[in-house]
């Protein structure tokens, strides 16, 4: 089964459009770059779409009401939805620092969510 | 009166930056002035990564930009006020502000930095017809409701202006369950990264309408809908193509402007297009002591380039607090042809770094086209560039030998050349 | 039973309620809207006209010359700033020169003082920026300008600190006589008053019109404008008029007691009384003849623009005094220009007539002064200082651009008849009525309402129940 499939580069302004060609799944030819890291986005975005999630969580007894938090590294995309259900109730109390980790294993992506502010206590 | 060698307005990245700069070139007596309850100013709110890139090599959430900035100010023992509000700045460099617990305060600096940052362009501005419904939001202040008060500003969301914060808000609004309906642009390509069109458009299937625009708002109480029509190549809008999208919120991003209304005060002259202060190379502005660096200067999009413009804010305010100032000839900066500004507009090449750095944008979109720099008549640059864009700031490293081998030197030109 | 009850918590309403409660009467003000001053005296040019241009003899006339002779007086009782900066009305050919002279005499029969004409070289003299079309103008140094919501709410705060009671969200719906009473139907419930008072604004003609045979009639007028900056608040300093014609003054040009700069209004007859909404025809309509008057108008610094409707009565005047053929009902109506000037006046005139016809007496506690919010931004840098070391709460500063204090909002929240809503504050203090548009302060102007009304912050509306600024995270939808 052919399909095309198109992307914007990311890497820099010139935002090129490419051109991935896919038959069964697989990669069979990648246009539209004008530069190596093009291509290996075009790679990347197709086999293994991956993005870092930030959001924010509420906080007890701190100087502020929420604490930001980032996925340590970037996720699968097709994982972004679960990661912000997984976030969705939790709530935390003051101290944080940065890096304190939130969850340990994000939906089993084996990152953690970590804080990403300082929040003293109030 | 209290004395300090330099007082920084703003304790955000640019601020912070300055602090640690005049710190690090030896002035201990700096006093940093934040009218909120923390430091670290625009970044607190920015929860999103990408930032540092450049400065540490790492991409950093805005929070955690900031707190490197924080923990070294701490770390030196600069002094700050948090919740401080300065009121006034003569071109005395007398600079007044209030707090709960300090009360109305007067200091005498020696030089003071200005890092205000920016506010952003409202509805009113735009003078877009309708009632006035709540659920009109710019989206930097919906990105405070909802980053530092945990507050979402509505459910059906249309974005006006593809700008970073824009792209930014239509994401992060997203995944906190709201709708975004579309984001429309004015002008005929978007202002934003295209990182973020693919991260916070591309991703969620958003729309991105170009040359358009809102033109009407519905709703009395509470938002209920817009209209989005085309416009010309004149950005007005086709009378016909209007169509209605309903939604309860719409949300502004449509320009960020310099806050100057205090370098004003102090007789600071101001560039008519950036809406910042007019600098040398030193980044002092016309009055002798007075300097700028960041958003408040030019509205930047890197914060890195925000921290090495502040660092160098810094250290000439050390330089002229210690009186090593040079005086000398001053050698203009001319932008023609597609370059809207420059950041400095003049370089006096006595006081120069050995490496100046002039930042600028275009007007326009230029693909395959010509950076091109002239000292007087002679052309010394002429960079292919396979894209130039209004929304990425652009610099050019002019050296000082350059500017030393020719006395006589009048004038630098920065233009954008076909071939 | 109430003596009296007001219909309307407009700049009328709250006037005649200020002079009444100066006598041993109960009273009390019904509004249908969220706060008081939600209607046409909070979307007007703030005029304080000296006038010249109301017909001889006509009820506008009248209330209007006594209205500007009394607002000085009134304003100082009521600690807000009155600015008599004088106004110019342009003539733009020769052959209109004429009827600037019919102006002044009609002015000078109603008794405005000072009146002058002024040739071309004199008008461009006094305000350079005017445009070089100008052929002349009548100079009337009596003109002045006021803003109307501190107006109507310092009137509404004396008469309720003498007793009287403000009934918000209250909805008339249907009014009857009795034999010695009347019998006002609203959403909250009947009231019962021996007197009743018509201050309606754009429905004044449907509380008229249940009660009398002598029907009036009443066409919103709208009237938009375009409020700029600060940083051209100086673009002229008189009111800037042109020749009025049969729909009104025409688009004046004028200074605000804040120092902004306002252009306006456009005068279109509508339908809704509730469309209070811009148009892009009226914005264009007020620039392209403000373009008229003065050289530049600086369309980069404006920061909003807003719509008013004007309660234009089928007659052409003012309908104030008891209906003839319902004994103590009395009618404010009509009340379009020069109504805020006339306010004072018509309070002072109608409450004279109910007095009376109550046999009311005077009180011997009154008290007609009242301290506004300080006005922080105004005060000389010792006496903010001072402020500050009283209360550290000036210290704490929410609103950059007018630069609005943490006490200031308090006050205008706890005092009488005190802010529940954004726009509450933003006409109390002028917290969000700066160049960002609330873009900074709202979110910390939320906050500080839902603490010290001890609500939740997605309670807090811009205006009205239906205003809401924020809403739950709902996540569920993902």
């Amino acid at each position: 089964m052919n399909e095309t499939r198109n992307l914007t580069c990311i890497n820099c302004p010139m935002g090129c459009a490419l051109a991935v060609e896919l038959e069964d799944g697989k990669i069979v030819k990648i246009s539209g770059y004008t530069c190596k890291r093009g291509e290996e986005y075009a790679i990347k975005e197709i086999t293994n779409p991956r993005r870092t999630v930030t959001s924010i969580i509420p906080v007890t007894g701190g100087d502020l009401d929420m604490v930001s938090v980032k996925t340590k590294t970037d996720i699968p995309k097709n994982k972004i939805k679960d990661c912000m259900l997984a976030l969705k109730d939790l709530k935390v109390s003051a101290p944080v620092s940065i890096g304190d980790i939130i969850i340990a294993d994000v939906c089993g992506t084996g990152v953690p969510v970590i804080a990403t502010k300082i929040i003293r206590r109030k | 009166m209290i004395n300090y060698d330099i007082v920084i307005i703003g304790g955000g990245p640019a601020g912070l930056a300055a602090a640690i700069s005049s710190y690090e070139n030896g002035c201990k007596s700096i006093l940093i002035l934040e009218r909120d309850s923390s430091l670290g100013g625009i970044l607190n709110q920015c929860i999103h990564n990408g930032f540092g890139l450049h400065t540490f090599k790492e991409e950093l959430t805005g929070p955690e930009y900031a707190a490197r900035y924080v923990e070294k100010v701490i770390a030196f023992g600069i002094e700050y006020r948090l919740n401080a509000m300065v009121i006034d700045i003569t071109k005395e460099k007398t600079v007044s502000y209030i707090n709960e617990q300090d009360g109305l305060v007067q200091i005498q600096a020696k030089a003071v930095i200005l890092t205000m940052g920016c506010r952003e362009r409202s509805r009113g501005a735009l003078n877009i017809p309708g009632y006035r419904p709540s659920g009109i939001f710019s989206a930097g202040t919906a990105q405070r409701y909802v980053n530092i008060e945990g507050y979402m500003p509505g459910k059906e969301i249309v974005i006006l202006g593809s700008g970073d914060i824009g792209l930014i808000m239509a994401r992060r609004l997203t995944l906190e369950g709201a709708k975004v309906k579309l984001v429309c642009e004015i002008m005929p390509f978007s202002g934003g990264l295209k990182r973020n069109i693919v991260q916070c458009l591309d991703d969620f299937g958003i729309p991105l309408k170009l040359s358009h625009t809102v033109t009407k708002i519905y709703g009395k109480e509470r938002v209920t809908g817009v209209d989005v029509s085309e416009v010309d190549e004149k950005m007005q809008p086709i009378p016909g193509t209007a169509e209605y999208f309903a939604c309860d919120t719409l949300l502004l991003s449509v320009g960020l402007i310099p806050e100057n209304e205090l370098s004003r005060k102090a007789d600071v002259a101001i560039n008519p297009i950036t809406k910042g202060p007019l600098v040398d190379e030193s980044l002092s502005t016309s009055v002798p002591g007075i300097f700028a660096a960041g958003n408040v200067l030019h509205v930047h999009d890197l914060v890195d380039n925000v921290s090495s413009e502040a660092v160098l804010a810094g250290k000439y305010a050390v330089k002229f607090v210690n009186g090593l100032t040079k005086p000398g000839k001053t050698v203009a900066i001319q932008t023609t042809s597609g370059v809207r500004y420059s950041v400095p507009s003049t370089i006096n090449p006595e006081n120069a770094e050995d490496i100046t750095v002039i930042r600028f944008r275009v007007g326009n979109v230029y693909k395959d086209s010509y950076l091109s720099v002239y000292l007087d008549a002679e052309r010394v640059m002429h960079l292919k560039k396979r894209i130039l864009s209004p929304g990425e700031m652009e610099s050019v490293n002019i050296p000082k030998k350059w500017l030393s081998d020719r006395p006589n030197l009048a004038k630098i030109v920065i233009t954008v050349e076909k071939e | 039973m109430y003596d009296v009850i007001i219909i309307g918590a407009g700049v009328i309403g709250s006037s005649i309620a200020k002079e009444l409660s100066k006598y041993e009467l109960k009273i009390a003000v019904l509004d249908k809207e969220n706060d008081i001053c939600e209607q046409t005296s909070k979307a007007n040019s703030g005029i304080v006209h000296s006038g010249y241009d109301a017909h001889t003899g006509s009820m506008k006339a009248k209330m209007n010359i006594r209205g500007s002779r009394m607002m000085e007086k009134v304003c100082r009782d009521l600690d807000i700033p009155f600015r008599r900066n004088g106004s110019l009305v342009l003539a733009f050919t020769e052959a209109d020169l004429p009827k600037l002279e019919d102006l002044k005499k009609q002015g000078d029969a109603n008794g405005v003082e000072g009146l002058r004409i002024l040739s071309k070289a004199e008008v461009l003299t006094m305000e350079p920026n005017l445009s070089d079309g100008v052929a002349g103008a009548l100079f009337a140094p009596t003109g002045g300008i006021v803003d109307p919501f501190k107006l109507t709410i310092a009137m509404a705060e004396v008469a309720n600190q003498n007793g009287t009671e403000f009934h918000l969200n209250t909805k008339v719906i249907d009014v009857e006589k009795k034999d010695d009473h009347f019998v006002i139907y609203t959403n909250k419930g009947e009231y019962l008053s021996k007197v009743l008072v018509n201050c309606a604004g754009v429905y004044a003609d449907d509380i008229n019109n249940q009660l009398s045979q002598h029907k009036l009639s009443i066409t919103p007028r709208k009237g938009e404008y375009c409020l700029f900056d600060k940083e051209v608040g100086n673009t002229v300093s008189k009111t800037i008029f042109q020749l009025p014609t049969a729909l009104g003054k025409g688009v004046l040009v004028t200074p605000t007691p804040d120092g902004n700069l306002l252009i306006g209004p456009t005068a279109n007859d509508i339908i809704d009384k509730e469309d209070n909404s811009t148009t892009q025809e009226g914005l264009n309509s007020i620039v392209a003849k403000a373009r008229q008057s003065v050289k530049q108008i600086p369309m980069g610094f404006v920061i909003t623009a807003f719509a008013g409707l004007r309660a234009t009565e089928a007659g052409g005047d003012f309908v104030i005094g008891e209906a003839k053929d319902v004994p103590n009902f009395y009618n404010a109506a009509g009340i379009e220009s020069p109504g805020l000037t006339s306010a004072p006046a018509i309070g002072e005139y109608l409450s004279l007539l109910i007095s009376e016809r109550l046999h009311a007496k005077e009180k011997t506690t009154y008290v007609k002064t009242r301290k506004d919010i300080v006005h922080f931004e105004t005060l000389p840098v010792e006496e903010k200082a001072q402020l500050i070391r009283e209360n550290p709460e000036y210290g704490k500063v929410i609103c950059r651009c007018e630069l609005v204090t943490l006490a200031q909002i308090k006050d205008a929240i706890h005092r009488p008849l005190g802010a529940t809503t954004l726009d509450g504050i933003k006409r109390r203090t002028r917290a969000g009525a700066g160049r960002c548009q609330g873009g900074f302060c709202s979110p910390r102007v939320v906050e500080i309402l839902a603490k010290e009304l001890h609500k939740d912050p997605r309670d807090i509306v811009k205006f009205n129940s239906d205003s809401v600024m924020l809403v739950e995270f709902d996540k569920d939808s993902l």
